[in-house]
């Protein structure tokens, strides 16, 4: 990866820790100002369990996701019924379920924010119109600031961009009247992001 | 003093003394003030950010027409229709056509800026379009049928409970004085819309040549929503907003979260780079972006405004601004109201129309020290001043200055005015407030403090014997 590009910036935003454990930290730490619920997995199982616990609270009657294999086992462990956007969607069903699984193109411990793209993340809507959105992670994916995470993207998809790439700090929300804060203006309003290890 | 300029004095006076509004908006503004400092406080060197960001828009500026030749390159590449409007009038017609020739009715829209300095609204309304605006704060002023009241929160003039009155009235809902509830009302009724639009309309933040990328910042996720749902997507953007390269966000975009919302960063900073691929599974048919001029690229070549084009819009002068703080939004009677505004309606449209507004400034220069891309807001407005002024000033204007620099210039003039000051108040009150009162337009609205017979400097001398 090139370090090079954009000397300074990273000396003028706030601090962002490099060392791994502490970036965890540093993400949590963010998440929790931001009211993203943040898991920290090992394995299948344990993500299994995680949304399972999630969905019985939640009381999710649906969900939807796009296909890889993580994301195939996760909903079939979960026995709801799914909608899968890159198999094609109704805008009206894809409204009426409870949650959505995504996969991301990067974790940013500086900021507590996520990259996703409409390409590998099942599309533009998934990410934006169910009332929770879940985003899985892996450990290569946790980057330490918003240089290095847009040298990322750039690094990644050089001339072949994703249509859109969306940073995500935290869930939806509002500050428009009386500037009080109000959590799902109109996209999600809850942001749940589960970095696993150990996945095979 | 032409009707403008008697339309704010008006309006300005009538709104400063109500107190109401003043508590409201000091509140609001109170607020903001301290979550930005502590945001500020974050970074590691917020001076050279200001540097740095000012250089990375000067360069924009510098090099616009090249980075927009590259700009409209890549998103033509990737399908995208990229138009240029010389004028507002001209954005409007191709928004216009762009409907007409998708047989669409209803247009989804967030917050621009952009769209309210050229009347998008009206135009379309006018030929018989509905365009719903979906940000909370545009979407209260919307059905209010009023201008938006501040460039980032543009109902912040306003209470829950008269939110909620307007709820009941336009919406029908149930009275609630919970804000929570209220953005849930507006919500559903903004999905509902949403699944039905045939277009969904997004302003932009910036534009990024290097990729050919339009960048949006929100925090709700409707600009997110514009641009999945509808089968057609429209982007309209200032030609001054694009920087070169795409690592130049990394810079840019907490800074205007950080002064702009007093937020680390925004809740979703997107770049859109064409409609929906083929491999991709949702998203527009169609994605067009609207490259508007209207007087930008003249403002571009003048060496002394050209700096205003670096704006962010991020809102910060008009918050630390005393002036709009006491007059409110609306007062300014223009698109953007406040230091930023004062400066660039006289430049964009008309300088006699809006001079005016370059004298609504005490030239405290809290806007420059606040401005994350530094632009010189003050220095600014006294050009405009210089501009505007057509006459010369009066014979009684000119000798008073005269006695000014006399009595200033003089220890002696000075030391006898004082005097005469003090003798002069005690006959004040007989004609205080009436027509041949020489102070009348301060002690109208103010009090004069008791000038005293001896002076600081006279106790001084007389207690350090």
């Amino acid at each position: 990866m090139n370090m090079n590009t954009a000397p300074g910036f990273k000396e003028i935003l706030s601090h962002a820790e490099t060392e791994y454990q502490a970036m965890i930290r540093q993400f949590a730490v963010k998440s929790a100002e931001l009211t993203t619920r943040f898991f920290h997995l090992f394995g299948v199982e344990e993500v299994v369990r995680t949304l399972k616990t999630l969905a019985i609270q939640e009381k999710w009657k649906s969900l939807a996701s796009h296909h890889t294999t993580l994301t195939h086992s996760l909903v079939d462990s979960l026995n709801l019924p799914a909608l899968w956007t890159d198999s094609g969607y109704a805008t009206e069903e894809l409204e009426k379920v409870d949650a959505s699984i995504t996969l991301c193109d990067a974790m940013i411990a500086q900021t507590g924010s996520l990259f996703i793209n409409s390409r590998t993340c099942g599309g533009r809507a998934l990410s934006i119109l169910p009332p929770h959105h879940i985003v899985l992670a892996t450990p290569e994916q946790l980057l330490p600031d918003l240089p290095t995470a847009y040298q990322h993207m750039q690094d990644k998809y050089k001339d072949n961009y994703p249509s859109m790439m969306s940073l995500v700090t935290g869930p939806s929300r509002t500050g428009d009247i009386e500037r009080i804060l109000v959590l799902g203006a109109h996209g999600p309003r809850k942001l749940t992001v589960i970095l696993v290890e150990k996945l095979s | 003093m032409n009707n403008n300029a008697q339309k704010f004095q008006e309006d300005a006076a009538r709104i400063c003394a109500d107190s109401t509004h003043r508590q409201i908006i000091g509140t609001a503004l109170d607020k903001y003030a301290q979550g930005r400092d502590k945001k500020i406080a974050e970074f590691q060197n917020w001076e050279q950010a200001r540097e740095s960001a000012a250089q990375i828009k000067q360069e924009g500026l510098d090099d616009m027409e090249a980075l927009l030749r590259t700009l409209t390159k890549k998103l033509t590449k990737r399908g995208t229709h990229v138009y240029r409007a010389p004028t507002g009038a001209d954005a409007c017609r191709i928004v216009l056509n762009i409907l007409k020739q998708n047989g669409a009715k209803t247009m989804v829209k967030s917050k621009s800026m952009t769209s309210e300095e050229i009347h998008l609204n009206e135009a379309l309304e006018k030929e018989g379009y509905r365009p719903i605006e979906s940000d909370l704060g545009e979407f209260i002023v919307q059905l209010r049928q009023e201008p938006p009241y501040h460039i980032v929160f543009p109902a912040m003039h306003l209470t829950r409970y008269q939110i909620s009155d307007l709820f009941q009235d336009k919406l029908g809902s149930e009275p609630t004085e919970n804000p929570e509830e209220l953005t849930m009302i507006a919500r559903k009724n903004l999905r509902r819309e949403y699944v039905q639009a045939d277009v969904g309309f997004t302003g932009a933040n910036f534009a990024v040549a290097e990729t050919g990328m339009i960048s949006v910042t929100e925090n709700e996720g409707n600009s997110r929503l514009s641009a999945s749902l509808p089968k057609i997507m429209i982007t309209l953007i200032g030609i001054e907003k694009v920087v070169p390269r795409m690592q130049d966000l990394s810079l840019l975009l907490p800074m205007l979260a950080t002064v702009g919302a007093a937020q680390s960063i925004s809740c979703y900073n997107t770049l859109y780079s064409g409609p929906r691929q083929p491999d991709e599974c949702d998203g527009p048919e169609e994605y067009h972006v609207i490259l508007l001029d209207n007087g930008r690229s003249r403002l571009a070549k003048d060496s002394t405004f050209r700096e205003i084009l670096r704006c962010i819009r991020c809102g910060s002068c008009i918050n630390v601004c005393p002036i709009y703080r006491n007059v409110g939004g609306h007062a300014y009677n223009a698109t953007y109201p406040g230091p930023i505004g004062s400066v660039l309606m006289p430049r964009l449209f008309d300088l006699q129309t809006y001079k005016h507004l370059s004298f609504a400034c005490s030239l405290c220069g809290a806007c420059r020290d606040m401005c994350p891309v530094k632009i010189n807001l003050p220095h600014l407005l006294l050009k405009n001043r210089e501009a505007a002024s057509t006459t010369q000033p009066k014979f009684f204007e000119k000798l008073a200055f005269k006695a000014m620099s006399l009595l200033f210039n003089k220890p002696f003039f000075w030391k006898w005015g004082k005097r005469m000051g003090w003798i002069g108040q005690k006959f004040h009150p007989l004609i205080e407030g009436s027509v041949i009162d020489p102070a009348q337009c301060w002690t109208a609205t103010r009090k004069a403090p008791k000038l005293k017979w001896k002076s600081f400097k006279d106790l001084w001398k007389k207690h350090s014997k």
